[in-house]
Formats: structure tokens, sequence, C-alpha cells
């Protein structure tokens, strides 16, 4: 798989393609969009993109861990982690893109 | 929040872009990153997460009601990463 890595700058040049508003004002656009789901989860909120994939807070209860290395016991705390599960859209289509 | 939701919050900040156009950057940025995951490439959103592409091994399954064994082919599935500062916020650490 030859694999190239996307960032900010691809979503925003895209943007800027389809709409056509400036390089700056796309680039501000994709930075919103990101914290306006980041805002949402942080609050506590599912975040459920149609067609995409929903993004939603778990709590993590505390375990007592272990450091695999030297096999001493730390204590986990308690926390939020966020999980992403992908639409049947975005499973499809990374399937059939990946086919070999 | 679901997507229309999302559409009309970015509307609302930009009171000078068409509501039509906001659907389409927003629809364009979704697009992109599953077009990108296709085609087999990583998407890296700093702060946020990483979309990436994870390769599932052939195996041998097994019909769950019939108890019938099923040879599963090879195949790719999207994952998503948090990113650190994403993770540290869910926690209420700031920077």
């Amino acid at each position: 798989m030859s694999e190239n890595t996307l960032t900010r700058m691809d979503l925003s040049e895209a943007v800027f393609r389809e709409v056509g508003l400036s390089r700056n004002e796309s680039a501000q656009l994709v930075e919103s969009v990101l914290d306006s789901i980041s805002e949402a989860l942080v609050r506590g909120e599912t975040v459920k993109i149609s067609s995409f994939g929903t993004f939603s807070v778990r709590d993590k209860a505390a375990r007592v861990g272990r450091n695999p290395k030297t096999g001493e016991e730390v204590p986990i705390s308690p926390r939020r982690v966020l999980s992403f599960r992908p639409s049947h859209l975005m499973k499809d289509r990374v399937a059939a893109g990946n086919k070999s | 929040m679901i997507r229309s939701e999302l559409i009309q919050k970015i509307a609302d900040e930009n009171p000078h872009l068409y509501q039509r156009d906001v659907e389409r950057i927003v629809n364009t940025i979704f697009e992109e990153i599953i077009d990108a995951m296709a085609r087999g490439d990583r998407v890296e959103l700093r702060g946020f997460g990483a979309f990436s592409v994870k390769k599932r091994d052939a195996r041998t399954g097994r019909n769950p009601r019939t108890g019938e064994t099923v040879e599963v082919e090879e195949k790719h599935v999207p994952f998503f990463k948090t990113g650190k500062l994403l993770r540290d916020r869910l926690n209420g650490r700031e920077e």
C-alpha cells in the first residue's frame, strides 16, 4: 500500500477547490468544523455524522495497571475516552478501495 | 450533535456564507477523509486525531448460529486514533 498522509492543508485545499472561498478562509472553516466537533465531545455529547461515522465519549473506570517492563503495579485513574464507529458507507468504501 | 446541527452551527458563526455553501464545505471535509482512506491514505489532524486504514488478515470464521465454518477474506477497515490534545481536553486538561 503506497500510503500518503493528508493534513488540514489538504482538507482546506479541497474546500478551496469545491467552494471557491479564499485559502485562508477555507483553512479557518476546516478548523471551525474540527473545533465544533471537539467542543461537543468535551461537553459529553455524541457526534453522529450520517454516512461518515459516530464519535462517542465513554467513561473508563479506575483500575490497577502494570508496567509491562518492570511488572510494577500502577494505579490508572478513571478517565474519559473517545471512540469512533465508522458508518457502513465508510467501511464499504474503505474495504472496496483497498481490495487487492 | 448530528450533521445538520454541525452545519447549522458553522452557518451561524459565518453569517456571510450561504447555507448551501456551508453544507458543501462540511460535506467536502468528510468526503475528502473517506476518499483518502479508500485510497489507503492516512488523514492526520493534529490535536484532533488521525484516521487510518488497518488490514485484517483472512481468517476462518464461524457462523455463530449454525456453527458452520466460513472463510473470511482479508479486508481493510477504517480506524481512528484520538489526538493527544483532544484526549486531554476530554479529561479536563487544557494544553
